[in-house]
């Protein structure tokens, strides 16, 4: 091999008492895909954020063709050609596509002055090679993710960049998408660039990449080339075991409706979904990201608010758009987005614990620290969270014990309905397995359970009945016993309505 | 996140207690070197001049601590003097028809800000800088240039009667049961553990259950209301309605909600740290006259209390974290830095 | 470029992306139109309205808002705040006052450098707290009113600076005019045209969007977003120092009092002109305009017939109007900008 054209060696970094990374290495080749794999959490986003010179390490160097490269921000990384696509595009929502392109190195024409023309005509020619109709002239706000994806690789296109990072760029996209981004990941690459590519999807990963870089807890596992590895054996190597007890799902008898679903419509997310959810059942929602299914699982809960049908939890319907009622009437929503949705990260764990029932801890409508305190001292331990202090910031537990965190907030209300939204995204393997345990126990327990899940494994372990949403619909409603890869990945890409 | 994070955390807890001990250090300190602070006749003073700061800080501080803002405070308290006034003039002569339309008037004059922020959902900060121009443009329009003053002097010296064999005046008790008030209710009601919440994440606090629109409307109503009283005081105090009543007091209020480590971005703050900072500008203001510093010297001090309060503990904090890193990386340097 | 082949661009120009255009530029056109309409009016009521001699009263009277406008709208479009223009331009007007006293045959030009300078200092210090101590621009700016102006009236000390002390042609340049247009309006209408130069054609300016846009992107997008920040506070200081030392010129009288309360006037002017309170849109043409607007509004109050009283409640209603329909029109635009996507 010859000499790789950017090197990682022993990178450590740490937030606090987090230690993200520790002695990380990485090699990456000119004309070479590289993917780097591992469990969320694993540190891979702090490692493209090392590369991109959003933080800097700890210890251990950078290289670029050997030469030791000081990256003290995104414009040195930018300068040194290194171009990163991250997860959630970062666009600017008033400014135009192009704009957003070529912000800091917009075309320039006499005097200095940013050159519009150039830059359209500039803007609309990466659009034409990525195969896109996309107005350059348009504002970047109101695009939906995948558009904002394209913008973004758009962007890492016109760097000319020598190492393009994409940090799970497919997560959004749609099948054809998904072509048309390797295609140009693949000519790129072929052209002379290295290519770091991060995803979940295994095909993906050895669809496009020449070798593989296993992380696991902020730690270097292994680099292979790609050929040598299977998925099973990649997968082992990201979570360190066996993952045989994952999914301890017991057999319970459905009871009675609680969630009855009918007939739901919001205009522009989803159209007349209806489904029944009985006590002692876990029903999975599964589907593409952006069929519409946590857009489902808000406007039950009362978030959002729905533009037809009803909601009725035993039999009893909920107002429309009233999360507080839904509450009282015994409903729980465990959302996806643990940081912006689940957690107020400032606030203290006992605060969090207790923010859905502070109504019912009140003594004579006031509220006493020992009460408090003790009432979340209770569910803490209940779920193992591990905490300093109950009085401490959530934002310093690590992201497993923030997941229990939001669990023992629900869990805390007594509900009879527990909608779960991609329960286990992000967290490590020991938490996801207590979580699939305690979701089977709270079905056994007769609660009617409602999981959002993007993890087929976790939908197939987990579900008694799994339904499939497609574009804002329901498309299918399988029982356990047939449900499997196949038939929901179908229902799922629209290709057949199982029944 | 790290021990150090927590730890300048766990001191910002503590604010309050550095500005109480500020406010106890200026008192003593200006007992002992100036004189007249000792006097109970300065105390009054200081009082009677932060009554009216105080009332508005009150619902000021729930606000800001649910990330919003409002600027229209003294104008509300400009209009409600005017209207007092005018009635006055037109033959309402019984004082607790005049308080109670007042509050009325306030709480309206609020709820149109409540209205515009979380009904069409618009920027409190812009909201509130219009509807300062406005009220305060219909206090001028009700009253004009004119200044109503011919109270019967018993109301006067009614509003500013001192408690039996002290010099402060009553109406601190008004102020400090209100103060209590305010202080149950964002400290050991259910309702500030969301006022809270929603300052840090509004999306946390509404899928917690918490109506953020609601609760918010309902402050802005509050801190109307709140201002029509202290436009009352103001009234009564100097036996004077005029439609510039109070302008500019806005600004004083927000410098005293922020010097009480109210963080401007919501989320975090006490009302005891703010109660304590009305007091210290108010102490500090009245001290220095004595001592014949120039008002205006004030002026700056206030100013740079204000910029201390915030870019103290930021500062601070960075330099923590950048020894931090230093311990960290120590051991390990890279031959290349 | 790279090796790939480039094809022809299709660029589809959809209704979604012309009414979001029209959007931007209807801001200004907007207030445009409001302002003839109110001129307008105006003059129906009272043909005297358009009199060369009021007409040269309203440029003046727009002169100082305007300035301190534009200055104000850069800061806001990074979203942020100057509240301590008044008082900047207070100490400037002073100081123009102080130094023509000390040295009475100052060039006019050196001072009005002098001015702008100082204002400039002033912006520093605002600006350095803000990028370096990482603080919110609303209370920094709220602390330095309280400080400026009170190093005003420490300087002051309760003097006062009249027109006698001050250099005859300095007075008159706040009163003369070229070929009818006030001398001073055509400072105005420089400052304008070169900061509005500047953030539409320059890269520094166009990140100054970028940055109010989404400050979160702008750091990874490797944009200087401190320094940007901060030189926009200098830029609003200069500007705060300049129009001091034109309002030295205008009124001839100073005291420690000059400009007081200015600050919501140019916040308000900012905000009528379409530029959004939290940044990332609005121009400098449109903060101008406004504080035209704003300026018109005072003064054919009276023409009309209508109680000047009336004036501070008629431009706070503006205010409202004016966020009330930016908000309007945005949502529209953000409606029209999805349901495109939905047929694509």
């Amino acid at each position: 091999m010859p000499t790789p054209l950017l090197t990682l060696d022993g990178v450590s970094k740490s937030f606090g008492a987090v230690a993200a990374l520790q002695d990380v290495r990485l090699e990456l080749h000119a004309g070479e895909a590289h993917a780097l794999v591992g469990e969320n959490g694993a540190g891979k986003s702090t490692l493209v954020k090392i590369l991109a010179g959003v933080h800097g390490p700890d210890a251990g160097t950078i290289s670029l063709d050997g030469r030791p490269l000081q990256l003290s921000g995104p414009a040195d990384a930018r300068a040194a050609g290194i171009a990163v696509i991250y997860q959630e595009p970062t666009l600017f929502p008033d400014l135009s596509v192009a704009e957003n392109i070529f912000m800091g190195r917009q075309p320039l024409r006499s005097l200095r002055r940013v050159d519009y023309a150039a830059m359209r005509t500039r803007a609309a020619e990466l659009f034409a090679r990525l195969g896109v109709r996309l107005d350059p002239d348009r504002p970047a706000r109101g695009l939906s993710i995948a558009d904002q994806q394209l913008v973004e690789i758009a962007k890492a296109i016109s760097l000319d960049a020598r190492v393009l990072v994409m940090d799970e760029p497919t997560a959004a996209l749609s099948g054809i998408e998904v072509e048309r981004l390797f295609a140009v990941a693949r000519s790129l690459r072929d052209a002379g660039t290295a290519v770091l590519f991060i995803s979940h999807r295994f095909d993906e990963v050895f669809a496009l990449c020449q070798r593989i870089t296993i992380m696991r807890d902020g730690r270097w596992v292994s680099t292979d080339p790609a050929g040598t590895l299977t998925v099973d054996e990649v997968v082992r190597r990201m979570v360190g075991r066996e993952v045989s007890a994952m999914y301890p799902k017991q057999d319970t008898t459905p009871g009675d409706p609680l969630l009855q679903v009918s007939g739901l419509t919001r205009h522009g997310s989803f159209t007349d979904v209806t489904f029944t959810v009985h006590a002692g059942e876990i029903v999975a929602l599964a589907g593409l990201v952006g069929a519409g299914r946590s857009e489902v699982s808000r406007a039950i809960f009362g978030v959002d608010r729905h533009d037809a049908g009803e909601v009725l939890l035993d039999g009893v319907r909920l107002p429309n758009g009233d999360t507080a009622a839904a509450i009282r009437a015994g409903l729980a929503l465990v959302p996806e987005d643990r940081r912006q949705q689940g957690l107020v990260m400032e606030l203290s764990v006992e605060r969090n614990t207790n923010l859905p029932r502070r109504w019912s801890l009140a003594r004579a409508g006031l509220l006493f620290g020992g009460a408090e305190r003790s009432a979340a001292a209770t569910w803490a331990q209940r779920l193992q969270v591990k905490a300093g202090r109950l009085t401490d910031p959530v934002s310093t537990l690590s992201g497993g014990n923030q997941q229990k965190v939001v669990l023992a907030k629900w869990l805390a209300t007594a509900p009879r309905v527990l909608i779960v939204d991609e329960p286990t995204r992000g967290i490590d393997v020991g938490t996801k397995a207590e979580v699939h345990r305690l979701l089977s126990q709270l079905a056994a327990d007769g609660v009617a359970v409602l999981m959002v899940s993007s993890e087929l494994p976790e939908v197939l372990g987990m579900a008694d009945r799994v339904l499939v949403m497609h574009e804002g619909r329901l498309t299918a409603d399988i029982p356990r016993t047939r449900a499997d890869e196949q038939s929901v990945m179908l229902a799922a890409t629209g290709q057949a309505a199982a029944a | 996140m790290s021990e150090p994070v927590a730890r300048i955390r766990r001191a910002l807890g503590t604010w309050d207690a550095v500005v109480l001990l500020a406010l106890v250090a200026v008192a003593v300190v200006g007992a002992l070197t100036i004189e007249g602070v000792a006097s109970p006749r300065f105390w009054r003073f200081v009082v009677l001049e932060a009554i009216p700061i105080a009332l508005i800080a009150l619902p000021m501080t729930l606000i800001v601590i649910t990330g919003e803002i409002d600027l229209s405070v003294a104008s509300v308290l400009g209009l409600t003097c005017s209207v007092m006034g005018q009635l006055w003039v037109s033959g309402v002569t019984s004082l607790p028809v005049l308080i109670l339309l007042s509050l009325l008037l306030g709480g309206a004059l609020g709820a149109v800000n409540g209205l515009f922020i979380t009904g069409f959902g618009l920027p409190s900060l812009a909201v509130t800088i219009g509807t300062l121009a406005l009220y305060r443009g219909l206090a001028y329009v009700v009253l004009g240039d004119r200044a109503v003053a011919n109270y019967p002097t018993t109301w006067t010296t009614s509003a500013i009667q001192p408690l039996p064999g002290t010099t402060i005046p009553w109406m601190i008790l008004v102020v400090a049961a209100l103060a209590v008030v305010f202080a149950v209710v964002l400290h050991a009601m259910p309702i500030g553990r969301g006022l809270y919440a929603m300052g840090n994440n509004a999306e946390a606090a509404r899928f917690a259950g918490v109506d953020v629109r609601l609760t918010k409307f309902w402050l802005f109503v509050a801190s109307g209301a709140m201002s029509a009283l202290a436009g009352v005081f103001w009234t009564l105090r100097f036996a004077s309605a005029r439609a510039d009543n109070g302008s500019g007091l806005e600004l004083a209020v927000v410098a005293a909600v922020l010097l009480g480590g109210v963080s401007i971005f919501g989320g975090r703050g006490a009302l005891l740290g703010v109660l304590a900072a009305v007091a210290l500008l108010g102490v500090l203001r009245n001290a220095l006259q004595l001592a014949y510093v120039p008002a205006n010297t004030l002026t700056v001090i206030t100013g740079s209390l204000l910029i201390a309060s915030v870019v103290g503990p930021n500062v601070a904090g960075m330099l923590r974290e950048r020894l931090r890193r230093r311990r960290t990386t120590a051991p390990t340097v890279s031959p290349s830095s | 470029m790279t090796a790939l082949d480039t094809a022809p661009a299709e660029t589809a120009t959809t209704g979604g992306a012309r009414l979001a255009r029209r959007a931007f530029a209807v801001r200004e056109l907007g207030i445009a139109l409001a302002l003839v309409l109110l001129v307008v009016v105006t003059t129906v009521v009272n043909p005297r309205f358009l009199s060369a001699q009021n007409l040269k009263d309203l440029l003046l009277g727009s002169t100082i808002l305007a300035i301190l406008a534009v200055g104000q709208a850069v800061v806001v479009i990074t979203r942020n705040v100057d509240l301590s223009v008044g008082s900047v331009l207070g100490l400037s007007a002073f100081a123009t006052g102080a130094v023509f006293v000390a040295v009475p045959g100052l060039p006019i030009p050196l001072m009005l450098v002098i001015g702008a300078a100082l204002g400039a200092v002033l912006g520093a210090v605002n600006g350095g707290l803000i990028a370096a101590a990482r603080v919110p621009a609303l209370v920094v700016t709220l602390g330095t009113l309280y400080v400026f102006r009170g190093l005003d009236y420490m300087w002051a000390t309760g003097r006062q600076i009249n027109a006698a002390d001050m250099p005859a042609a300095f007075l008159r340049m706040g009163t003369a005019t070229v070929l009818g247009v006030p001398v001073l309006a055509l400072f105005a209408a420089a400052v304008l045209v070169a900061v509005g130069y500047v953030l539409r054609n320059h890269r520094s300016g166009r990140e100054l969007y970028a940055i109010g846009s989404d400050p979160a992107a702008a750091r990874l997008s490797g944009i200087p977003s401190g320094r940007r920040v901060f030189y926009a506070f200098v830029t609003s200081g200069a500007l705060a120092g300049l129009a001091g030392v034109l309002h030295a010129a205008r009124f001839g009288t100073l005291d420690a009092n000059a400009g007081l309360g200015t600050e919501l006037n140019v916040v308000a002017a900012v905000v009528v002109g379409g530029v959004a309170i939290f940044g990332g849109s609005g121009s400098v043409y449109g903060a101008a305009l406004g504080a035209v607007l704003l300026t018109t509004i005072r003064a054919a109050l009276p023409v009309l017939g209508i109680n000047p009283f009336w004036q501070d409640a008629a431009v706070g209603a503006l205010i409202l109007a004016a966020i009330g329909l930016d908000r309007a029109l945005s949502a529209r635009v953000a409606r029209s900008l999805r349901e495109r996507k939905a047929h694509v």
